[in-house]
């Protein structure tokens, strides 16, 4: 399930209270209780089912020793949260997880934003780029790490290919089956990947912008870095929120691409989260303890979400303009 | 001309990158029509001789086009489900008041925070013991259930904007809450519908570990597990996996193409509202 990239500030999180005027003429209508819950129960019931009760089972589950047959019986305690803290497998899930989220950050983020920029001016064969460069985010995640799982396949893939063929031989390497360089291979995929989808996100926030700002700036004589540092970038900065909580979010639950080309290893070090959860709930049938992992995985992601969404998106609510006040400088 | 010129870096830029997210695709393409022999000796090159026989004994073949059918099947069914139960609820979202409205919205919210992962393993179990379990309907109602969240917040967003004065003159035409849903918020709301709909069916068509779990009979095999199934089976026959892995592409490419606006029309819609 990957759809999860859209996000909408007004609604998410804590409950934002709705335009006064709003609740008013909501309540003059239709106000029976009743009725407006009658419309909510085909999802609150595919909801409730599907995905709130498995949540809560997996609580339940993570304070058993369990195989998964049967029901649960074997109470232990937090002890399937201890054995967490001290893998060297989880806790090294993490290390790569927060490794990933920064240069997902800190490369891949930057990099769509001057293509943004790049692709927001008149340009030949603008449309052309744009549909390049985002046409991997459709592929899906296995068919796209199965291709470059090809690739890069040592000695006889592409990538290898061509650097011999080039006299780079020696740059070659085993990428996806080496310790030292999978996870550097598995973003450069994630980045192929997913750059475009930001890069989109940032267009549109860009085709947002007033261009009377940006003219009054070239007035007012600002070159083209400080127009972008003093307009484009802070009145871009709700959109550059939301496509870090994205890529965030997305670093956490990192499964698929990694699933079909490494399966976590070689020896763990390209594994996710996700891929010891599933290790252990399918592969060896230690489901109470992979409880435990997507335990510890969901509150990892409702407390960055919450954390975020309190401290980084709030201001948003206030319009973009105000992020200008301390952004300016 | 001058213009041009001051150009010519970013041109320069975006003619490497673009070379760079074109390659691996064209790569596949050209692979496809040599033998896996040739791909040995020639990998880069364009083939000595354009062999087709990669691509059409798969286009000959029953089971590619039984996944495609099952891939077809369950991304229309699940949008189908998603959209329809989610748009019930944003709609009295959107246009009642009624108490535990917020506390019942953001419970629906914290959904866009689930990663699939987290429940894959009790759903399974779920799954298993109400005997979803090699049936379409066990991949479409989970997935279904894990859009909810995304397609009530897109969808409650679009409602909302549908002016009170057409919900007045409706009621004083003597329709009800129901009337008022169908007969003038679906047709108005059509686009985010179209919206909505597109995300969920590139949702489904993308799912991997869901239908990996829930099918271990062929016969449901949805495009993705088929793929990886494929290149496990042929993984020594680089060439025929390199055409296998461009058809199963190109479904959603052309999916891509027909409903592009509606995509990143709801992407940008959703990521800069606020």
């Amino acid at each position: 399930m990957t759809s999860t990239f859209v996000k909408d500030d007004r609604s998410a999180g804590a409950g934002t209270p709705s335009p006064a005027p709003e609740k008013a003429r909501a309540r003059r209508k239709w106000g029976h209780w009743f009725t407006a819950f009658a419309f909510q129960v085909p999802a609150l019931v595919l909801f409730g089912v599907l995905v709130l009760l498995p949540m809560l089972f997996a609580v339940y589950a993570s304070f058993f020793r369990w195989g998964g047959f049967g029901w649960p019986s074997e109470a232990i305690g937090f002890d399937n949260y201890t054995r967490l803290l001290k893998d060297d497998v989880f806790l090294g899930d993490l290390w790569r997880g927060g490794l990933l989220i920064g240069l997902s950050v800190g490369l891949q983020l930057p990099f769509a934003l001057a293509l943004a920029v790049a692709l927001n001016q008149k340009l030949r064969g603008r449309a052309v780029y744009r549909m390049l460069f985002f046409a991997p985010y459709i592929l899906s995640e296995a068919i796209t790490g199965i291709l470059f799982g090809m690739l890069f396949a040592p000695d006889d893939g592409f990538a290898d290919q061509v650097l011999s063929n080039i006299g780079l031989g020696g740059l070659g390497g085993k990428w996806f089956s080496d310790t030292s360089t999978v996870l550097a291979t598995l973003f450069l995929v994630m980045m192929w990947k997913y750059f475009g989808f930001h890069m989109m996100l940032y267009l549109a926030g860009l085709q947002s912008i007033p261009a009377e700002l940006k003219e009054a700036a070239l007035i007012d004589g600002a070159g083209p870095w400080e127009r972008f540092r003093h307009i484009t970038l802070p009145l871009l900065a709700p959109t550059l929120k939301i496509s870090v909580f994205l890529s965030v979010i997305g670093a956490i639950q990192l499964f698929d691409l990694v699933w079909v080309t490494t399966s976590g290893g070689p020896d763990h070090h390209s594994e996710t989260m996700a891929v010891t959860l599933f290790q252990y709930g399918f592969k060896r049938y230690q489901v109470g303890y992979a409880s435990a992992i997507s335990v510890a995985m969901f509150v990892i992601s409702l407390v960055f979400a919450l954390v975020y969404q309190r401290y980084v998106l709030r201001r948003d609510l206030e319009g973009a303009t105000t992020t200008m006040r301390g952004g300016g400088s | 001309m001058k213009k041009n010129l001051r150009n010519l870096p970013v041109h320069v830029v975006l003619v490497v990158v673009g070379a760079l997210m074109a390659v691996p695709l064209l790569y596949a393409v050209l692979s496809g029509f040599k033998t896996t022999d040739e791909l040995s000796r020639n990998p880069v090159g364009l083939p000595e001789k354009w062999v087709t026989s990669n691509y059409t004994d798969i286009l000959g073949s029953s089971s590619f086009w039984q996944m495609v059918g099952s891939s077809t099947f369950i991304a229309i069914v699940t949008a189908v489900a998603v959209v329809g139960v989610s748009a019930l609820a944003a709609f009295s979202f959107a246009r009642f008041a009624f108490r535990g409205r917020e506390a019942l919205f953001t419970l629906f919210t914290m959904g866009l925070m689930f990663p699939f992962a987290v429940v894959a393993l009790p759903l399974f179990l779920l799954l298993r013991s109400l005997d979803l379990l090699d049936n379409p309907l066990g991949v479409i109602l989970p997935q279904a259930a894990f859009g909810i969240p995304v397609t009530i917040v897109i969808l409650r967003g679009f409602f909302r904007e549908i002016p009170a004065e057409l919900e007045e003159a409706a009621t004083l035409d003597g329709c009800g809450p129901l009337g008022f849903f169908w007969r003038v918020l679906l047709p108005m709301a059509r686009p985010a519908l179209g919206t909505v709909s597109v995300l969920a069916v590139v949702g489904s068509w993308n799912n991997f570990l869901l239908p990996l779990l829930v099918f271990t009979d062929p016969s449901w095999w949805t495009i993705p597990i088929g793929v990886q199934q494929f290149q496990g089976q042929y993984s020594a026959e680089y060439a025929r996996v390199f055409a296998y892995l461009v058809l199963a592409m190109v479904p959603a490419l052309v999916f891509y193409s027909v409903a592009e606006r509606q995509l990143v029309g709801g992407l940008a819609a959703g990521a800069t509202k606020g």
